[in-house]
């Protein structure tokens, strides 16, 4: 450890004088607009220090990302960082010892006191050790209303589920989409997640989610909760799109009402000129619960066998935490950072009331942290298909998730 | 290097020594190796190791934990496994129908001795230089309701044709099998080109002088002389029905739901997306199987029965 903490050093100086400079693959799958955009504040601070930034993005999403970064990083030819979520996704591969320990760096810059909340190092310790850096928050639990499209119906924008479905019908009949959804997995099974939370409480949600209680999933809160799914299931026909941005889109341009995403979207409004409050509302907890989960994307480091790379590695890793690099990349994303005591120049409505969540401490873990891939999969798996079969019953849905959460790892 | 083949009985000298089996051809022997290691240590070790883990509990990395028949049980209870299975044999069925009977009319057609043969042969064939991934994108905008197909025969003036397969999961397979026959018919055509020219040009003057017509020629006579062709054919078919997995990935990547997933799909899925090597090895073991069982038979019957006669 000692080793490379002089390394750190060395490497540092030895960037000061931009000599000795280290090519960096990084793998990432943000390749919408707003992402796009976010990641070069990565790779602008990078190419300052001196060194090389290799950009190595993978259009798809994280489900056709992770697969390829998975096989390279088992085949012996890892990339020198890589992005993951929050969470479970590469608690394996750290048990294998592919992973880099970067306990180091995170004790030097203090990381277990910056970084808020604490659940996100806990996302990154194994064994008492640190191997990833938290870069930003994520939360799901956020609906989108265009207010352009409510002003058409002639309808109030709605504050809470009950009121979105109220003023359904008014939307549909001046032929504007209610809920715009894309056609893959992740983000039916999210809005799911995001529904449950809302509508069955936090009390209930915990019991599934954190307990793998599969008799809560039986119950009245979540008879609720499957009920109202199949609503949303008839709200979105008549808009057929596959990726979540064609989806966010549709709420810019006015074609569809409303869309449950994560906060990722805002960055799409931002890019597209959109100001929150007045083209567009936002509803964290879809107005009923206002908790948030605290995902995002954390960054991994590949054991490579050559101290000059590692050196790189650590470096990079303080790199991404620190102030200046989080207000730029956060600000891109429109994401949350990861530490309190940065201040984020602008922010509007929506950042602000996610902000004011997380300083309240309105903050639940997130899926990728509580169950594992194979469940998460399992459970996308089931809600798609109910999403795109008319004839599948709420009751049958709720009945094969219960028998997922039992069989929960 | 020179090869110098004596043959057994032909000894110098009178000397009759009968040289061992194992070591007769030796050049092409070892010339052989490569393929024979690769045969043995990939593809079969490959598959036992597969078989091997598929009873084990396996996560992101295979780890020898014992789980028994736990991995097949969850399988064979899973719904999008079921669906998989019965896409494929879907798919597999008129896929396998579709493409023989088109691609030998098409070389039937050709084989009329029509002019620019040599431009339509290149155009049928053409699309099998496309990759899956090309092919399944292609036609993913062509099925598209609001650019493709659709949107050019209601600008045409039929307003409410509808043709949109790909976000219909009733129909989802036949979207998927337009674009297969698409890519594959070239390639058995030519095959059933060459089958048809092979055939002796007497037979044709034969059957003429008999008064039989031309149809039935191709369907009495033709078609039974061509039998290696066909058995040719099917096999490339059947390799590209059991592997199909781009195409769907390219296309539909499954959906709408889980509506037009195959079982490679399922595998890939489960081993990297879901993180569970158990699993994923358990469903390509099943594939293994279904691929023999449809195999053994055939062998049997086509290989088996020529020793005898």
């Amino acid at each position: 450890m000692k080793l490379s903490t002089k390394l750190l050093s060395a490497t540092a100086i030895c960037a000061a004088g931009s000599a000795g400079a280290v090519d960096l693959e990084v793998m990432h799958w943000w390749t919408s607009g707003g992402e796009a955009a976010a990641v070069t504040k990565f790779a602008d601070a990078w190419t300052a220090t001196g060194n090389t930034w290799v950009d190595g993005a993978i259009a798809g999403g994280g489900d056709t990302a992770r697969p390829i970064m998975v096989s390279r990083i088992i085949g012996g030819d890892p990339p020198a960082a890589f992005q993951f979520n929050h969470g479970r996704q590469a608690e394996e591969l750290i048990e294998a010892g592919l992973i880099l320990d970067i306990t180091d760096v995170a004790e030097a810059e203090g990381w277990a006191d910056i970084v808020s909340p604490t659940s996100l190092m806990d996302s990154c310790t194994y064994d008492g050790r640190v191997f990833c850096v938290p870069v930003n928050i994520h939360s799901w639990q956020w609906m989108w209303l265009s207010n352009a499209a409510y002003e058409t119906a002639g309808v109030p924008v709605p504050t809470n589920w009950a009121e979105f479905m109220e003023t359904a019908p008014a939307i549909r009949e001046a032929g504007i989409v209610p809920l715009a959804m894309g056609g893959q997995p992740w983000q039916q099974n999210g809005a799911f997640g995001v529904m449950a939370l809302a509508l069955a409480g936090e009390e209930a949600w915990r019991a599934v989610n954190v307990d793998k209680n599969s008799e809560i999933v039986m119950g009245p809160e979540y008879t609720a909760v499957f009920e109202a799914f199949g609503e949303a299931r008839e709200l979105s026909n008549g808009l057929s799109v596959q990726d979540w941005n064609q989806a966010t889109a549709a709420v810019i341009e006015d074609t569809a009402a409303a869309q449950i995403m994560g906060d990722w979207a805002q960055g799409e409004f931002a890019l597209a000129g959109e100001v929150a409050g007045t083209d567009y509302s936002c509803l964290p907890g879809l107005g009923d619960v206002a908790l948030l989960d605290t995902g995002g994307d954390a960054f991994f480091f590949p054991v490579i066998d050559d101290p000059e790379v590692q050196a790189a590695q650590k470096e990079l890793a303080a790199l991404l935490l620190s102030p200046e690099v989080q207000v730029a990349f956060n600000s891109a994303k429109g994401s949350l950072p990861v530490r309190p005591d940065v201040d984020l120049t602008t922010v509007n409505e929506c950042t602000q009331k996610g902000l004011d969540l997380l300083a309240a401490g309105a903050t639940v873990p997130a899926g990728t942290q509580l169950l594992s891939p194979d469940t998460t999969t399992q459970a996308n798996d089931l809600i798609t298909e109910f999403w795109s079969t008319p004839a599948m019953t709420p009751a049958e849905a709720q009945e094969r998730y219960a028998a997922i959460i039992a069989d929960a790892d | 290097m020179t090869i110098t083949q004596t043959r057994p009985g032909e000894g110098q000298g009178g000397a009759v020594r009968r040289p061992s089996r194992l070591f007769r051809n030796m050049s092409a022997k070892v010339a052989m190796l490569p393929l024979i290691f690769t045969a043995v240590v990939i593809f079969l070790g490959g598959t036992l190791w597969t078989v091997l883990y598929s009873f084990t509990g396996s996560g992101l990395l295979p780890r020898l934990e014992w789980v028994g028949l736990e991995q097949y049980e969850r399988l064979w209870g899973t719904r999008k496994w079921i669906v998989s299975i019965q896409n494929l044999a879907l798919f597999g069925f008129f896929s396998l129908i579709g493409t023989l009977v088109i691609g030998f009319i098409l070389a039937a057609l050709l084989d009329r001795k029509i002019r620019g043969e040599a431009v339509f042969r290149s155009i049928f064939l053409y699309p099998f230089a496309l990759s899956f991934i090309v092919t399944g994108l292609v036609w993913q905008w062509i099925l598209n309701p609001e650019f493709g197909l659709q949107s050019v025969v209601r600008e045409l003036g039929w307003s409410t044709f509808t043709f949109d397969p790909l976000n219909n999961p009733s129909i989802v397979m036949y979207g998927l099998l337009i674009a297969g026959l698409w890519q594959g018919t070239g390639l058995i055509m030519c095959i059933m080109l060459a089958g048809l020219r092979g055939i002796d040009e007497d037979i044709w003057k034969a059957a003429r002088v008999d008064g039989i017509g031309t149809v039935k020629t191709y369907v009495r006579i033709i078609i039974p002389m061509m039998r290696p062709v066909f058995v040719t054919a099917l096999v490339l078919i059947a390799a590209g029905i059991v592997k199909l997995y781009d195409l769907v990935v390219a296309q539909t990547s499954g959906g709408p739901g889980i509506s037009s997933e195959v079982p490679a799909k399922y595998v890939m899925n489960t081993m990297f997306g879901g993180q569970n090597l158990g699993q994923g090895f358990a469903a390509s073991t099943m594939m293994l199987v279904m691929v023999v069982i449809i195999l053994i038979p055939w062998a049997y019957l086509e290989f088996g029965g020529k020793k005898n006669g």
